[in-house]
């Protein structure tokens, strides 16, 4: 399968992107990793007349830290997350979702960014970048501006990055020191998330002082579980199940071939109880 | 047309291509590595998988004007004056083939997957190779394959998954 033909432009700073994509007008796209864009193009789901490649700006690579947070390029790769130290001492969520992304192969291409702006409710980066309260650096012709997670996911393949606009940087408070695990629920190997559960938790004298609960495909956009973090704080490993009831509260499961609405919001309660004594670990 | 300058197997080449042409197809149709073969086109088995700056990438997921001025490893770079990579020379010794169609990508990540983790376990061996899809259900050996090259003790195991 090959794409329909297209004009193809690979700028190599930030500024040069934003003026290739003015210049392409409404018929361009935006190619971060192109894991997700090449199969929607070779499947000719999608024929813009323009790619904008951002795989030569080199200054939207890599993980620094900005002192309370870390700051990272939206053209990371996942294989360069899940290694990066910072990210395991600062923000051991994200790695841990980051990890169950696809294959090797795919996460040596596919970047952070990239994944954030596609906006798949089924993938795994929107979970815990919501749970960890980023913020979303949005460039565009007007300037900069600065996107809290959660008023970044708009719907099912929407996000608050406009037309002639780049996400450039995820934002990360740091979370050092608490634990965190990522629940994924697959039938088979490297797919997208049937369920998934994002969980961050810190532990004070054997019971849990703060949580941070993210859901994966339990509704449009990622969610995060607000009355199980709720629940959650005071309790220790035997009152994990109580406060883990209530991890569907709110959300809207699309129901499909792989389970349906009831099925999801089970797994979502399962999962999360999982998620969280893994976390307490 | 969009002029690319590409190093395959430590030979540059330099080439006017479409920017829609996918890597493999570059590979296959204009330098003639045949060696590296399409299989599902849907970037899922990972038949197709070469090595891009010395990481894995499944090839028909990647444009050839994306790896513009980058290095290509395919299944034919492998061997040295004709004598099988260690990785190649397991396969062979491991039966860890029957088709043979996987072959090539299944050689490519299993090297990746050393490169990153010299000394993987069976499970992490698994893991390591979840990208890679063989139809003829030859995990077994394949695990086999790559533990002999790790030097790993753990090829016996739970099987074909």
């Amino acid at each position: 399968m090959i794409p329909a033909a297209f004009d193809y432009v690979a700028p190599t700073s930030l500024e040069d992107a934003l003026a290739a994509l003015a210049q392409a007008g409404d018929d361009a796209k935006v190619m971060a990793g192109g894991q997700s864009l090449l199969p929607i193009l070779r499947m000719r789901l999608g024929a813009p007349e323009t790619v904008v490649d951002l795989g030569r700006i080199e200054a939207l690579r890599g993980v620094r830290d900005g002192g309370d947070h870390l700051a990272i390029g939206a053209m990371t790769p996942y294989s360069d997350v899940v290694a990066d130290p910072l990210v395991a001492e600062h923000a051991g969520l994200l790695a841990r979702a980051v990890e169950t992304v696809a294959d090797p192969q795919i996460r040596h291409r596919g970047t952070i960014g990239g994944a954030l702006v596609h906006a798949d409710p089924a993938g795994d980066v929107g979970a815990p970048v919501l749970a960890l309260d980023a913020t979303l650096v949005v460039v565009g012709p007007g300037g900069e501006r600065t996107v809290p997670a959660a008023e970044f996911f708009r719907n099912l393949f929407e996000t608050a990055v406009g037309d002639g606009e780049l996400l450039t940087e995820i934002r990360v408070p740091k979370h050092t020191g608490w634990g965190s695990a990522y629940e994924k629920f697959v039938r088979v190997s490297h797919q997208w998330s049937i369920v998934g559960v994002a969980a961050a938790v810190r532990v004070d004298g054997g019971s849990i002082a703060e949580a941070k609960v993210g859901l994966t495909n339990m509704g449009s956009t990622p969610m995060r579980a607000t009355a199980v973090e709720q629940a959650l704080v005071g309790k220790d490993d035997s009152g994990l199940a109580d406060a883990c009831a209530a991890a569907a509260e709110g959300t809207s499961p699309p129901s499909d071939l792989n389970g349906d609405a009831d099925y999801r919001r089970h797994l979502a309660t399962v999962l999360t109880r999982r998620a969280v004594r893994s976390a307490m670990q | 047309m969009t002029r690319i300058t590409v190093s395959v197997d430590g030979v540059p080449y330099t080439d006017e291509v479409e920017p829609r042409t996918l890597l493999v197809h570059y590979l296959r149709e204009v330098v003639g590595k045949v060696g590296t073969v399409v299989g599902c086109d849907t970037s899922n088995c990972g038949a197709c998988t070469v090595h891009l700056d010395g990481r894995s990438v499944k090839s028909c997921n990647v444009l050839a004007v994306q790896a513009d001025g980058h290095e290509v490893t395919t299944i034919e770079g492998l061997a040295v004056d004709g004598e099988l990579h260690p990785m190649q020379a397991a396969f062979h010794e491991n039966h860890a083939l029957q088709c043979g169609y996987c072959t090539p990508g299944m050689i490519m990540q299993a090297v990746d997957l050393l490169t990153e983790n010299p000394h993987p376990t069976e499970d992490e061996i698994r893991q390591g190779m979840e990208g890679n899809l063989c139809r003829c259900t030859g995990y077994h050996n394949i695990v086999k394959a790559v533990a002999a090259v790790a030097g790993s003790t753990s090829g016996e195991g739970s099987g074909a998954r």
